[in-house]
């Protein structure tokens, strides 16, 4: 693609990514976006792990619990209003400030995930990605039972972000629209998270991006395409392991706080295996090992139980209405969706979306021929063989 | 004492479920190198069979016949697992597909499987199916000791299988030809042992295991079949690993000490407050993580069992 065209692409898409809180027909579709932002930003994280380095972790959402009850826990003060419910302690906060209280938190994490790494590293393959299960329901039961720090079964509310000159206060919709340009324009915390958001996802984007193009990520991919390959080159693995993993965990940790703010409350069955393996659906359908697919992958299946539901006067033949209790629930159908997208893409496609993209973008440059790659282009690659040698029987 | 017998026995009850699972895995992954994850999906599907059929075919006047309805679900989840392993991990394994690869496949799977499975429950309108099994919520005493019915069918029914499953690992041609294929699959193919068949074998084996396993996760103390029982395939992954992944007597003993492990901390829980409510229900993976720490491929597992 000319560098040109790139760029008009580029400013077309931050164009519309900064014109979605005006576009979209109801205030209430950004707090669905704001979530699926925050999970694109875990997505990648997941990505660098699974994508790059070929490790299937599915502690996820122990990483992303980390990140979202820190980040509550430590800007939080102590609680006087809400009680934990049954046990009538108080909930505990340091009460930093939340921007600091979010770099803090996205460093702890990073800590924890360099921690895994020395276990990670002495579990090969699938025994790792076991071994992760159980810790994400260790978490689950850490969430309900550590009461003073998580407010259990309930959870607890998130402290509003401030930024210093304004407050993303959590606030109804219809309460808080101070309007801007005119009256039809609604400014309020939901659209200054949606920006908030945006910047942290485009950092997390091109953090990750100029670390997988350079040194780390190709040191990262030769391990993932052959431990003793890329020991004998000059890897260090244990080093580059554990970094793959403080690196994920801090994308994951960054995912946890984003969450919480938009959500605006954490309770415990968003940081079980669903949401694992949800992750892992995000990765895949996006595109293993692509930078773009992730973020694409992240907002297909965020968007997609909240899509079927405001459509579901048009899909009436999939989705029941609200007075059927016999029919499918949206949530149901988004499940069949991604479920039944990660068998296909695996089947048939496995560089998800963004491999598909390249494929029919290859055939029209190379005239049906799927040799030559872009070279500006990370190229996708098919799901992590570790075994030395390639093939897997 | 008496207490501790108590507990004891009803865990090597759940343990011998657990471990008619974790078998499933183990020879799964012994004859066609996956770990499968959709397996608490299958096991939902045989559990849910279980209920549908009696409740929709064999219910002439009131009178279900609950072993055809138990036979109509071992069939089916053992078709399932037919399925599975034809249409969908040989075809992956046909591309060459790392094991990493299969096993987020399966991930999927289990997401499809489990909510066809919660949707069925939902529709039923039921909070719990119940399968109607013959030992309903009785119980006998043993000394000082009681036992429900339903728990003895389990320990007795679940023994009776493994066992005719090591035997028939043992002393078959099919048994045999599963363990040359495990063992060396190159060899194995060369001495003309058709792989393919061997693999298709251990996903239907695998299949009707995990449902007559639901049978009895959903038998008596627990309320019927739901939209959950098939998470508690998730322990069973404590029970194979433990064991480690490629050795089936190491299942039946991983079985025996999540089961047991659970019990114990289930029983005593009264006196273990400082570790949290519901503390039972995650001890197997705790004691897998620390068995993993210091043996990696589990307690029974060879070194070469690390395959991806």
């Amino acid at each position: 693609m000319p560098k040109s065209l790139k760029l008009i692409l580029l400013a077309v898409l931050a164009f519309a990514v900064l014109y979605i809180p005006f576009g979209v027909p109801e205030r209430s579709w950004l707090t669905p976006l704001n979530l699926a932002a925050a999970a694109a930003v875990g997505a990648i994280g997941l990505n660098i792990l699974l994508g790059f380095t070929g490790q299937l972790s599915l502690a996820h959402p122990f990483f992303l619990a980390i990140g979202a009850y820190g980040y509550t826990f430590l800007s939080a003060d102590h609680d006087p209003i809400t009680k934990a419910a049954s046990a009538g302690e108080k909930l505990r906060g340091l009460g930093l400030h939340p921007l600091m209280s979010m770099v803090i938190i996205v460093i702890v994490t990073g800590v924890f995930g360099g921690l895994l790494s020395p276990i990670a590293g002495r579990l090969k393959g699938i025994y790792l990605g076991i071994a992760t299960l159980g810790l994400v329901f260790l978490t689950d039961h850490l969430l309900q039972n550590v009461k003073t720090v998580t407010g259990g079964f309930n959870g607890r509310r998130v402290p509003v972000m401030d930024l210093g000159y304004t407050k993303i206060a959590e606030c109804r919709p219809k309460a808080c629209s101070s309007s801007m340009f005119g009256s039809s324009i609604k400014w309020g915390s939901p659209e200054k998270l949606w920006y908030f958001q945006v910047i942290l996802v485009a950092l997390a984007f091109v953090l990750a991006r100029n670390m997988m193009k350079g040194r780390p990520g190709r040191a990262l991919q030769s391990i993932r395409d052959g431990e003793t390959a890329a020991s004998v080159m000059g890897v260090n693995l244990t080093r580059y392991r554990a970094y793959a993993f403080m690196v994920s965990a801090m994308f994951a940790g960054l995912s946890g706080v984003m969450y919480a703010l938009a959500n605006g409350n954490v309770t415990p069955p968003e940081f079980g295996v669903d949401s694992g393996a949800s992750y892992l659906a995000m990765v895949v359908i996006g595109g293993v090992g692509s930078l773009v697919g992730p973020v694409i992958g992240a907002f297909f299946v965020k968007m997609l139980p909240d899509l079927i539901q405001r459509n579901s006067e048009h899909l009436t033949w999939l989705v029941a209405g609200p007075n059927d209790p016999n029919g499918l629930k949206p949530l149901s159908v988004a499940r069949f969706i991604y479920g039944g997208l990660i068998i296909l893409l695996l089947l048939f496609e496995d560089g998800g979306l963004a491999g598909l993209v390249r494929r029919i973008r290859h055939r029209r440059v190379n005239g049906g021929s799927m040799a030559g790659a872009d070279s500006g282009e990370p190229s996708g690659t098919p799901l992590p063989n570790q075994q030395t040698g390639g093939v897997l029987i | 004492m008496r207490l501790f017998v108590q507990f004891l026995l009803d865990g090597m009850s759940t343990g011998a479920v657990y471990a008619l699972i974790a078998l499933g895995f183990v020879i799964i992954f012994k004859a066609s190198e996956v770990v499968t994850f959709a397996h608490g999906g299958v096991l939902s599907v045989g559990g849910y069979l279980i209920w549908y059929s009696r409740a929709h075919w064999f219910n002439h006047k009131g009178q279900a016949n609950f072993w055809l309805s138990l036979t109509v679900g071992i069939l089916g989840a053992a078709a399932l697992g037919l399925l599975v392993e034809r249409l969908l991990v040989r075809r992956m394994q046909g591309r060459n597909a790392g094991i990493i690869g299969v096993c987020i496949m399966t991930l999927g799977l289990d997401v499809v499987l489990e909510t066809y499975t919660n949707y069925g429950v939902g529709k039923s309108g039921k909070e719990s199916l119940d399968f109607a099994n013959p030992w309903g919520i009785g119980a006998h005493r043993f000394g000082g000791v009681f036992l429900g019915d339903a728990r003895i069918a389990a320990m007795l029914i679940g023994s009776t299988i493994i066992a005719g499953l090591f035997l028939w690992l043992k002393y078959t041609d099919w048994g045999i030809s599963m363990r040359a294929a495990a063992a060396d699959r190159e060899a194995a193919a060369l001495m003309g042992i058709k792989l393919g068949r061997v693999s298709s074998v251990a996903w239907i084996l695998a299949g009707a295991l995990a449902t007559v396993a639901a049978l009895f996760l959903a038998a008596a103390p627990a309320p019927g079949f739901d939209g959950l029982t098939g998470r508690l395939a998730f322990k069973a992954f404590p029970a194979a690993i433990l064991g480690g992944l490629d050795s089936p007597s190491g299942a039946l003993a991983g079985g025996l000490i999540v089961g047991i492990s659970e019990a114990m901390f289930k029983g005593y829980e009264s006196h273990l407050r400082f570790l949290g409510r519901g503390f039972s229900s995650v001890v197997p993976y705790v004691v897998m993580l620390a068995v993993l720490f210091f043996r990696p491929t589990g307690l029974f597992g060879t070194r070469e069992a690390r395959r991806a």
